[in-house]
């Protein structure tokens, strides 16, 4: 029990330099795939003005939010550049493929 | 009667001795130049760049026809001096030409040494001296295959570089144990080779060749060793030696090169000798700046003047793009001599400074060479640096005390500093120039003092001159980079893209070097824009590298949803698709309804996911994407024009209407829009238009250039035409136009003072053949583009965008 990792698709399911979001009850999550084919997974909210980054353009280990051009670290959540910010990152699993996330014990407590 | 010079050979030491002289005394002297190349004076320096496709012929031209034109000079092109008459005064070339002089300058320059082994007349073994040269290089580089360089010296490697940058396989064979052994030292050696064989080049050192493998043309080499190389070209690059051999057989005299004295004159009091030919107090220079040093003298002295050239301390910089290095002085070891050296592995750095008597007199800089200048300058002045001497190797910005910026490093330096070391400019000329000359640009300071106007590597140190010089008035916009991926402008970008046929993302960042892996938001983009618009049938679009807005087909808004803009075409609607719309608006309970600024109708505020479905049900109606989005065709305004207007000259509405169904679905560098007017009262507001059609009765006025966003600026006139077709070829041909030169995001406006209004117009309305042939690529390139970006989505393209990838519910998370 108490592993709250959930599976949410296959890394195929992402385009290469792209993103796909996940609704999950503490929000949206945006789970990205890099070109070395990385996954990262973090909370779907600029900390600039909560511009949805998983529409943004993928660049390296970073994406630039596609409202005012914040590029955001997938590695750290934060902010690079001059700016100050950052987003929660969520530990992501790939085995074989299949891609899982972890998501808040307290959701748990919640329920 | 004037007094006539005769020069022979048109190469950079003479070309810059007339521009002294001109300058001295224009119209004073009658001038003659024979040259045996079939051209005019080129920047030799820059056959690299040329080698290696980042510049073309074009663009190192120093003097144009005109240039010879407007000062009354004779240029014999492709003509060889075979003989000189110093007793009837004359000279006389292969191809038969006479011509007399009063004064003769001899300027011919050097020959490569070629190593005659067995096989070096065999077609395949080139020298690297000329454009000629170049020219056959490209040319076997197009077959691909391996090229063999003998000589690891400047030449040899830059030419390994080049056609490296080619396609080629390359290998450089060398025959000391360290590459460039006569401007480096080991350890500066050893970091280049390695750099260089990290760019794919294959160094064989310690090689001696002995023979030259082939029967009708190359086909490798074999060295002492035994060990054999295949390759179809074989390029000698071991050297040069002076070509004095004209002037030996007219009995001038002559030792390695010809003998010239302090004033550049020969053994003949009426000839003189200039350049790489010429051996000044023992010495044959084979680099610019010592050459320049004494086109001056000369200039002087042929004018009556005294001037007295001493001869000149050198230092070397190899052109190849991510390479830095420079060497100069004498860096031997020997017992009275100290060393500073400082390395960083990390950084590939490695500066070595050679002391003696507390003065340099010899420095070699790999990996950061911003100091090149401020050694070289301590060095040429033999300045005393036992004050500095513990943080000397650190360099200028580390002295008095605390480090300053680059930027003052350059304002301490004194007016009498050499900035330009080709050109032999200090910064105090380039400071006055600019103020007394008012120059604002780069290319303006080039212009007028030669700054940075032969191998380049300067410019960064010109441009901190004219930053400072120029306070915020300095612009330095015409030399910005795309971005922080590479050093390469929009426009070198784009013309790399054709000129190396660059088919893919990956590929240009491969081959034009991109620092990092897979660029940024800012290069992406615009590198698919280009790619899509110069290779419109083979190019797959990448949507990962466009905007979210483009890769989707709707506009996001602030809260993350979308905004749906159908096509309204020339702003006309009817009852059908009003109905259509307000059904949609219905039926997705859309928040927001409003008539744009550009007739027509947005939806504001719809989920994402209902995007296909929404367009599905406009598709019903027969709506296709207007694009709202894109940085390319938006909308085409229109006025009633003589349908209903008491006042309409022509159908502006049918027009208008026409040329969005012909345009729609293109691609630009940034969005388009366009406006027809059915009369000067110019109810469309069409000049303020990209592009604009003002009806009049004698026909269709074509404007250009407006803006009314962040910038407000009238159109210009493009020309009249007569028929509605003519309007439409000439508004398609210039936008085409402005697809293949305008850089990323620049309107119209910008992209046209750029390239400036009347060559728009000369290409346009002046030559029918190239408004032709824009025209017709546009229309080649609209059969791939005119697909309606929405029903494809429908139809199924893309699902992953429009769909979440997992949809996890409270009582799944907490399981
Ligand atoms: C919807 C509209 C306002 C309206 O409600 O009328 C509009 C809305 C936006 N304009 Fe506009 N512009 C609209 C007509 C105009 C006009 C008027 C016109 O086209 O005649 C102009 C001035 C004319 C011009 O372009 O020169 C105009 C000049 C701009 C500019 C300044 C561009 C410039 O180069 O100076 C921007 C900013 C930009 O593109 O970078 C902009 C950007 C925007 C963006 C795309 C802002 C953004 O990046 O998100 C807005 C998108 C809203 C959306 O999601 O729909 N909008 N915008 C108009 C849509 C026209 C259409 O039917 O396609
Ligand atoms: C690829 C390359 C890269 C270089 N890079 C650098 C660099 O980075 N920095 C630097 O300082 N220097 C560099 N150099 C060297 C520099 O180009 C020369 O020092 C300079 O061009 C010499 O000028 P010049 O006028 O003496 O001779 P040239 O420029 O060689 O001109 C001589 C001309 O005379 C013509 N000629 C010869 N004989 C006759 C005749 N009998 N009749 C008529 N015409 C004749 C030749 O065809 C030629 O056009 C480079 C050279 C090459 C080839
Ligand atoms: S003027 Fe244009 S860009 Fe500015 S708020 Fe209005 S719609 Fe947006
Ligand atoms: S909301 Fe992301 S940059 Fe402004």
């Amino acid at each position: 029990m108490n592993s709250n990792w959930m599976t949410i698709g296959r890394i195929d399911d992402i385009p290469l330099r792209g993103a796909r979001c996940v609704k999950t009850p503490q929000g949206k999550v945006a789970v990205f795939r890099t070109a070395e084919n990385e996954v990262f997974a973090i909370e779907d909210r600029c900390p600039h003005k909560g511009g949805p980054l998983s529409q943004g353009i993928v660049h390296g280990k970073a994406v630039t939010c596609p409202l005012h051009n914040w590029v955001i670290s997938l590695e750290s959540g934060r902010a690079l550049g001059a700016d100050e910010g950052s987003v929660a990152t969520l530990p992501l699993r790939n085995t074989d493929g299949e891609l899982s996330i972890l998501l808040e014990r307290r959701l748990e407590a919640a329920e | 009667m004037t007094e006539k010079i005769v020069i022979i050979g048109n190469g950079m030491a003479p070309g810059r001795m007339l521009e002294e002289l001109f300058e001295k005394a224009p119209g004073r002297f009658d001038v003659t130049i024979f040259n045996a190349e079939p051209r005019v004076n080129y920047d030799r320096i820059m056959l690299s760049p040329v080698l290696s496709g980042e510049k073309c012929y074009d663009d190192i031209v120093i003097h144009n026809d005109h240039w010879y034109a407007s000062h009354g000079v004779t240029l014999h092109k492709g003509a060889r001096v075979t003989e000189i008459d110093r007793q009837a005064k004359t000279v006389t070339s292969a191809n038969g030409i006479t011509a007399a002089y009063d004064k003769l300058v001899i300027a011919t320059g050097s020959l490569p040494f070629i190593i005659p082994v067995p096989g070096h007349q065999l077609p395949g073994v080139l020298a690297y001296r000329d454009l000629a040269d170049v020219e056959k290089m490209v040319e076997i580089a197009g077959a691909k295959g391996r090229a063999i360089v003998i000589g690891a010296g400047l030449l040899g490697l830059e030419a390994a570089y080049g056609l490296k940058r080619q396609g080629m396989e390359v290998t450089v064979i060398h025959l000391n144990p360290t590459i460039m052994d006569r401007q480096l030292d080991p350890p500066a050696a050893y970091l280049l080779e390695k750099a260089l064989t990290e760019r794919g080049i294959d160094i064989i050192t310690k090689a001696n060749t002995k023979r030259i493998l082939g029967t009708d043309k190359v086909e490798g080499i074999e060295l002492d060793d035994g060990r054999v190389i295949t390759g179809a070209m074989v390029i000698m690059a071991v050297g040069i030696r002076p070509a004095s051999s004209l002037a030996k057989d007219a009995g001038i005299a002559v030792n390695r090169g010809i003998v010239v004295d302090d004033g550049m004159m020969t053994s003949d009091p009426n000839v003189f000798s200039l350049g790489e030919c010429a051996e000044h107090r023992g010495i044959c220079y084979g680099l610019v700046a010592p050459l320049y040093e004494a086109a001056r003298v000369l200039a002087d002295r042929l004018i009556g003047g005294t001037s007295e050239y001493h001869g000149s301390v050198v230092n070397t910089k190899l052109k190849v793009t991510g390479i830095n290095l420079f060497s100069a002085g004498d860096f031997a070891e020997a017992p009275d001599r100290e060393e500073i050296v400082l390395r960083d592995a990390s950084a590939g750095i490695y500066k070595r400074l050679v002391l003696k008597d507390n003065r340099i007199i010899g420095a070699v800089l790999y990996g950061e060479t911003a100091d090149g200048s401020w050694f070289f300058d301590l060095m040429k002045r033999g300045t005393d640096i036992s004050q500095m001497r513990d943080t000397l190797i650190f360099g200028q910005s580390y002295q008095g005390g605390s480090p300053l910026d680059p930027m003052a490093a350059v304002a301490a330096l004194p007016d009498d500093a050499e900035i330009c070391g080709c050109n032999g400019v200090c910064k105090g000329k380039i400071t006055t120039t600019i103020t007394g000359k008012g120059l604002t640009s780069l290319d303006d300071v080039r212009a007028h003092t030669k700054a940075s106007a032969s191998c380049g590597s300067c410019t960064g140190l010109v441009e901190q001159v004219m930053a400072l010089t120029l306070g915020d008035a300095y612009n330095p916009a015409a030399v910005t980079p795309m971005c922080t991926c590479t050093e390469l402008g929009h426009d070198d970008v784009r013309r790399l893209i054709k000129a190396k046929t660059l088919k893919t993302i990956p590929a240009v960042m491969q081959e034009l070097e991109w620092r990092t892996s897979c660029g940024c938001a800012k290069c992406r983009p615009a590198l698919n824009y280009y790619l899509v618009c110069d290779w419109p049938d083979e190019y797959a679009d990448d949507y990962q590298s466009r905007y979210i807005n483009e890769r989707v087909h709707a506009n996001i808004q602030k809260d993350g949803t979308y905004s749906v803009v159908p096509r309204m075409w020339g702003g006309v609607t009817n009852a059908a698709e009003l109905r259509a719309i307000a059904d949609v608006v219905d039926k997705f309970e859309i928040p927001m309804v409003k008539v744009t600024g550009g007739q027509r109708i947005d939806l504001l505020g719809i989920e994402k996911e209902d995007l296909p479905a929404v367009w599905a049900d406009l598709g019903k109606a027969g709506f296709i994407s207007g694009q709202a989005y894109a940085k390319g065709l938006r909308t085409v305004k229109t006025c009633v024009g003589s349908d209903w207007c008491r006042f309409g000259t022509q159908d502006s509405t049918g027009f208008g209407i026409r040329v969005e169904k012909f345009m729609w679905g293109s691609w630009t560098p940034a969005k388009l829009k366009l406006a027809v007017s059915g009369c000067p009262r110019n109810c469309a507001e069409a000049t303020c238009k990209d592009i604009g059609v003002i009806c009049v009765d004698s026909g269709f006025e074509i404007h250009f250039a407006g803006a009314a966003g962040l910038d407000i600026k009238g159109t210009d006139v493009l020309g009249l035409v007569k028929t509605e077709d003519e309007a439409l070829e000439h508004i398609v041909a210039l936008t085409q136009m402005y697809r293949e030169q305008g850089r990323y995001l620049e309107r119209i406006y910008k992209w046209a003072k750029r390239i400036g209004h009347d060559e728009i117009r000369r290409q346009i309305m002046g030559d029918p053949e190239k408004r032709r042939a824009y025209y017709d690529r546009f229309v080649f390139s609209q059969t791939f583009a005119q697909v309606d970006p929405w029903s494809e989505r429908v139809s199924g393209k893309d699902k992953h965008e429009f769909k979440p990838m997992a949809t996890i519910s409270y009582n799944q998370a907490a399981e």
